[in-house]
């Protein structure tokens, strides 16, 4: 059994059809990949996922039970958290602050303590700012607070959706690295990246999405190696 | 001098400002007292242009309500138009079943017009401004069911005490009503104010009401946000009518609540919408501007006009209002 699987999903922003259906599975213990031009439907895939947006077609399960209809913040309760695109860090709050709304629908408060010290252990940046409010912080430091914040749910599953957009090159290499370490530990990440060759290495599998359809799936490796997919993600000609 | 500039100079813009320096203090102490009714109210808008940035105008309604319910309560238990003699350990009993009583009843009410009027709208994912409207018609619902309720007169008065000095500050005469009103507002505010920064709960409305889809990726639930926000908004409502009819004995009326959910509106626009303790800066501001309005001017109908050109001249300058908008953000 599949931790996520969605069949045929379908979503619409109106009139316009963001995602027509596609179907995808993500394994206990993966990293899954999804890679796409801008406006494929990556975000919507996430937002889909989580609840926040709702489908006009599919199904969507996690560890066999349909959670289709199911609200999103429940879906927290079980186990799906994401950092979503563009960070969504809350402004007036500090970065302690932020971390514990990570924490929020957590029933075992007990071991919170816990979870702070790893996040602050994997992003030390964080522990100096933690009475920094969210909106003053870097691009990168919000970044990081974002994924921290996802962490603290102690998800079964992590969405990380485009998680080193605006960062510079060291940033990136250190939030692939995370993403395997924190992958390590135990969590499945579900994770969308414009950088597409640094995703396809670390992942196991990968999707490639294309105006909203499933073009193609494959180990990472095996996409990597794919020439279309070089000519359009990967900058070789 | 040109009779028309005679007449507006005795009968209008006649600054008395003897009069404003005789009663400066007396005006500043009876400004708060109505300022913290103001902010009470105020909180109601706040909080729930906060979190949906809707103005919900049927909240001075969700006041009013209050208020009837104050006046029932008292009435039942033998309040009429004299002060009744009873023991301070009996009034102050008396005074908070009322109190409760009138936070249940606009509480409710509150909870009630969120499930009925505004949470179909949200589910349709409507323009704003059919939010306002829904407001606006929600606020005249309630007012003339009241009106074929109880009919268009003030209900008779009831009075709770005889306000007695306590002590004389600047030369003014501070009494147990304005202590009592004052106080009772500063500790219902402090408590939302601690229940919004300090607990989990709270740290979820302050998510809601700085980001909706992160927060509910938080696991938030935002509909309960929503309703727990009028919910609070109309507990303070609830009390704020208590003090109203304390210091208005006869202000009990269906259209009551109009003017003092305008100015509470005004209060928290002052102050900063979606700000919490700017409700409080904004309502206590504006009641004492109010009152000095009033003296300078010698007509109470001024004291409203003065409160808005001041809230303008204010906004003129800083846009979001004294302490910034949105809640949580103020902190920044
Ligand atoms: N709120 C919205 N209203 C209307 N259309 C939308 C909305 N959000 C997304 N879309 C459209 O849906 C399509 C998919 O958008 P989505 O954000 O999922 O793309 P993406 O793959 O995440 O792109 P990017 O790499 O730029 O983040 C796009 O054509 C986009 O214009
Ligand atoms: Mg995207």
């Amino acid at each position: 059994m599949a931790l996520l699987e969605l069949s045929d999903v379908s979503v619409h922003y109106g009139r316009i059809q963001a995602l027509c259906g596609i179907t995808l599975t993500v394994e206990q213990g993966e990293v899954v990949t999804l890679i796409g031009a801008n406006g494929a439907g990556k975000t919507t895939t996430m937002r889909a996922i989580s609840g926040i947006r709702p489908l006009s077609g599919g199904r969507i399960r996690f560890q066999g039970d349909d959670i289709t209809r199911l609200r999103a913040d429940l879906r927290v309760v079980r186990g799906i958290s994401q950092a979503p695109e563009g960070r969504g860090v809350f402004p007036g709050m500090t970065v302690q602050e932020n971390l514990e709304m990570g924490a929020y629908a957590r029933r075992d408060k007990k071991s919170v303590p816990e979870d702070f010290d790893r996040v602050f252990a994997l992003f030390p940046r964080l522990a100096e700012r933690r009475s920094q409010v969210g909106g003053t912080l870097s691009g990168g430091e919000q970044q990081m607070l974002a994924i921290g914040r996802a962490l603290m749910a102690r998800p079964r599953l992590l969405l990380l959706d485009e998680p080193s957009m605006g960062l510079a090159p060291q940033f990136i290499q250190q939030i692939f690295r995370i993403v395997t370490e924190i992958n390590e530990q135990g969590t499945t990440v579900l994770l969308v990246e414009q950088n597409a060759r640094q995703a396809l290495t670390r992942a196991h599998r990968a999707y490639v999405l294309e105006t909203g359809r499933i073009v193609k799936s494959g180990t990472g490796a095996e996409l990597l190696a794919d020439t279309s997919i070089k000519e359009a993600y990967l900058g070789v000609a | 001098m040109h009779p028309l500039t005679t007449f507006l100079a005795d009968a209008w813009i006649n600054f008395d400002v003897g009069s404003l320096r005789d009663q400066f203090w007396s005006n500043t102490f009876d400004g708060l007292t109505y300022g913290a009714i103001y902010a009470l109210v105020a909180m109601g808008y706040t909080l729930v242009y906060g979190v949906l940035n809707l103005i919900n105008f049927a909240h001075s309604e969700v006041f009013i309500v209050g208020a009837y319910a104050v006046f029932f309560v008292l009435s039942g238990l033998g309040f009429g138009p004299s002060a009744p003699a009873l023991s301070i350990g009996a009034l102050v009993a008396d005074l908070l079943l009322a109190m409760v009583a009138a936070m249940l009843v606009s509480a409710a009410v509150a909870v009630i017009l969120e499930r009925v009027a505004y949470r179909p709208l949200r589910r349709k994912g409507v323009p704003r401004l059919v939010f306002l409207i829904t407001a606006i018609g929600a606020s005249f619902t309630i007012q003339y069911l009241i009106f074929i309720w109880r009919g268009p007169s003030a209900e008779p008065a009831v009075i709770m005490f005889r306000p007695e000095a306590v002590f004389t500050v600047f030369g003014a005469d501070i009494d147990d009503q304005q202590l009592t009103i004052v106080a009772a507002a500063l500790v219902l505010m402090l408590v939302a104010d601690v229940f919004v920064n300090r607990t989990r709960l709270g740290r979820g409305v302050r998510a809601v009401a700085q980001d909706p889809d992160t927060a509910t990726l938080m696991g938030v639930n935002k509909e309960r946000v929503i309703m727990l926000t009028f919910l609070m908004g109309g507990l303070l409502a609830g009390a704020a009518s208590l003090f109203y009819v304390m210091k208005v004995p006869s202000g009990v009326q269906y259209s009551g609540g109009f003017i003092l959910g305008i100015k509470a509106f005004a209060a928290a626009v002052l102050g900063g919408i979606g700000n919490i303790r700017g409700a409080l800066l904004g309502g206590l501001l504006l009641g004492v501007v109010s009152n000095y309005g009033q003296t300078l001017l010698g007509a109470s109908q001024w004291s409203d006009v003065v409160a808005f050109v001041v809230l303008v001249v204010v906004l003129m300058f800083r846009p979001t209002g004294i302490l910034g908008e949105s809640l949580g953000k103020a902190r920044v």
